[in-house]
């Protein structure tokens, strides 16, 4: 991968100017690069990593496992897309092994959730069974430890 | 006896006379100090892999706990052989020419006692590392220090060797990727300092902790040009590229006789490296691409980063092309080292480490480590740039 996204994708609050720097670059042709990255769609948006246990959210997150029945044109793509307009779906992914789409979706409440999975997704025409499993504890996301302890070991002047 | 003169009186005087690491009382300042952001740290800021880690807490658990035979477990020479081979162009017989040391310092010190005999010269190139001008003398041998120059990139060329070689010289040590310079030799390079060991008849001893950390070009190390391996004590270990620093690991690699000799101080003195960290080591081994290539990527995003500042605030610095230090040259602002350091160190609370603790020569520079985090050096800059405006 480009190491210009590697950055971004650690970092995405560094200045240009900086990433510039590090890459050895005219702060130009990164700008130029990052623009053409946001145009062609490989660059979708940038987010904060948040550790939403420390927030006392409103809020639940389930994985849903959901067998379908792919579609004569379009295969998996069609109920895949469709699912994924949802916006109580924040992920999906169409997957190997005993099921098909995995899906991260939240809502406020058990309730909420179990709603939106007995009387949305469900009824879609080509969805024939869910598994739905509730997450209690994040302790990782996106390779940010949810738990990190930050203090550096090391002593402050060695040779 | 009462009072300390006469204990001090009964030290060995080459101990006695030998100062304490310069490196050290900088450090004894710096920790009195809060909210420092540290450039001195020559450790890497990276965890220890968590594999390799996970893999220590397996060795204590199923009681790796023991004596390990004096060269070290025979399954981590196997690998360190492989390993060697394949990045550093050496063969050797994991039987009779791989030694596990208590890290690099006590390989070092095992290589120069088992082949110094007292009034024995030993070549070596300034600035370098803290201990090994000391660690010549306490195996009572002559150190003769070769000054490289920034304007040459801080490498060693062989008229410099040839200035200082005469016919009790018996060892040549070199340390590329340097620390604190940064500095590493090409190829080319490394073919002429050959040649003159060949020529003088040198036993090599050749400190390549940092030949993983190169980031323009991959590291050539000397033992693998023609007529090397039989002349070179080759010392490497695991705290840099694997952050493994605390596990005090390093190993030496060596012609059957020389290791031999090293052994046999290594049996009466240490016995034993850590058995828990050798069965770390072993893990460490198993897949170095993966752990060595991310740091590898970062340290060069932060070295551009750290030269491309400078560069900005007219701070001369040759560009370093290895380890994690750059060197900048503080000459301009016509006080000693030291004096920069401190100040710098009082007025903006940044630490960086003056030259004159890596040798004479390193005086009118500092060492500032990029071994810490893009955001540290990002505000570190910022610092400087400001402290220097106002000089």
């Amino acid at each position: 991968m480009d190491e210009l996204l590697k950055i971004l994708q650690t970092n995405a609050l560094l200045s240009r100017e900086d990433i510039a720097r590090m890459l050895d670059l005219p702060a130009a042709e990164v700008n130029a690069r990052i623009a053409d990255y946001e145009k062609r769609g490989v660059i979708r948006g940038y987010q904060a990593i948040l550790n939403e246990d420390q927030l006392d959210l409103d809020k639940v997150t389930a994985v849903i496992e959901v067998k379908v029945t792919p579609q004569r044109e379009g295969g998996f793509d069609t109920i895949a897309e469709r699912v994924s307009r949802f916006p109580e779906v924040r992920s999906a992914y169409l997957m190997s092994g005993a099921y098909d789409l995995l899906l991260f979706v939240e809502g406020r409440t058990l309730r909420e959730v179990a709603q939106f999975v007995s009387e949305r997704l469900s009824p879609l025409d080509g969805v024939l069974s869910t598994s739905t499993h509730f997450m209690l504890k994040t302790y990782k996301r996106f390779g940010v430890l949810m738990h990190q302890e930050t203090s550096d070991e090391r002593l402050t002047v060695t040779p | 006896m009462n009072g300390s003169p006469s204990l001090r009186n009964r030290i060995n005087a080459t101990v006695r006379d030998i100062p304490r690491s310069g490196i050290r009382d900088f450090f004894d300042i710096v920790s009195t100090m809060k909210d420092v952001i540290s450039l001195g740290i020559g450790e890497p800021d990276f965890d220890t892999p968590w594999h390799v880690r996970e893999s220590t807490v397996f060795a204590l658990e199923r009681g790796a706990t023991h004596y390990t035979s004096n060269f070290g477990y025979l399954e981590l020479r196997k690998a360190l052989v492989k390993y060697v081979r394949k990045n550093f162009g050496a063969e050797y017989n994991p039987e009779n020419e791989v030694l596990i040391t208590v890290g690099v310092s006590e390989a070092l010190d095992l290589a120069l006692r088992a082949l110094l005999t007292p009034g024995d010269e030993v070549l070596y190139h300034e600035p370098c590392y803290v201990s090994y001008r000391a660690t010549i003398l306490f195996a009572h041998g002559v150190p003769l220090a070769v000054e490289t120059k920034a304007e040459n990139g801080f490498r060693l060329t062989r008229q410099m060797l040839e200035a200082q070689c005469t016919p009790k010289t018996k060892v040549l040590m070199l340390n590329f990727p340097n620390n604190p310079t940064g500095a590493v030799m090409s190829r080319a390079d490394l073919e002429d300092i050959a040649a003159f060991a060949r020529e003088r008849d040198l036993i090599v001893i050749t400190d390549e902790i940092y030949g993983e950390l190169t980031y323009d070009a991959a590291h050539t190390s000397i033992v693998s040009l023609p007529g090397m391996r039989e002349r070179t004590i080759f010392l490497h270990g695991f705290s840099k590229a694997w952050a493994m620093t605390g596990y005090r690991l390093g190993y030496a690699c060596g012609p059957a006789e020389l290791v031999e000799a090293m052994m046999k101080i290594h049996q009466y003195t240490m016995l034993c490296a850590s058995s828990m960290g050798q069965k770390a080591a072993i893990e460490a081994l198993a897949r170095p691409e993966t752990d060595i290539g991310e740091m590898v990527d970062e340290y060069r995003r932060r070295r551009n980063y750290i030269v491309a500042a400078f560069a900005e605030m007219g701070l001369e610095c040759h560009r370093p092309l290895g380890a994690f230090y750059a060197f900048p040259s503080v000459k301009k602002f016509g006080m000693p080292a030291k004096d920069f350091a401190m100040r710098f160190l009082h007025e903006e609370k940044v630490a960086v480490v003056p030259g004159t603790a890596f040798g004479d020569c390193g005086e009118g520079f500092v060492r500032c480590a990029y071994a810490t985090s893009m955001d540290n050096i990002k505000e570190a800059m910022v610092r400087l740039r400001r402290f220097i405006a106002q000089k």
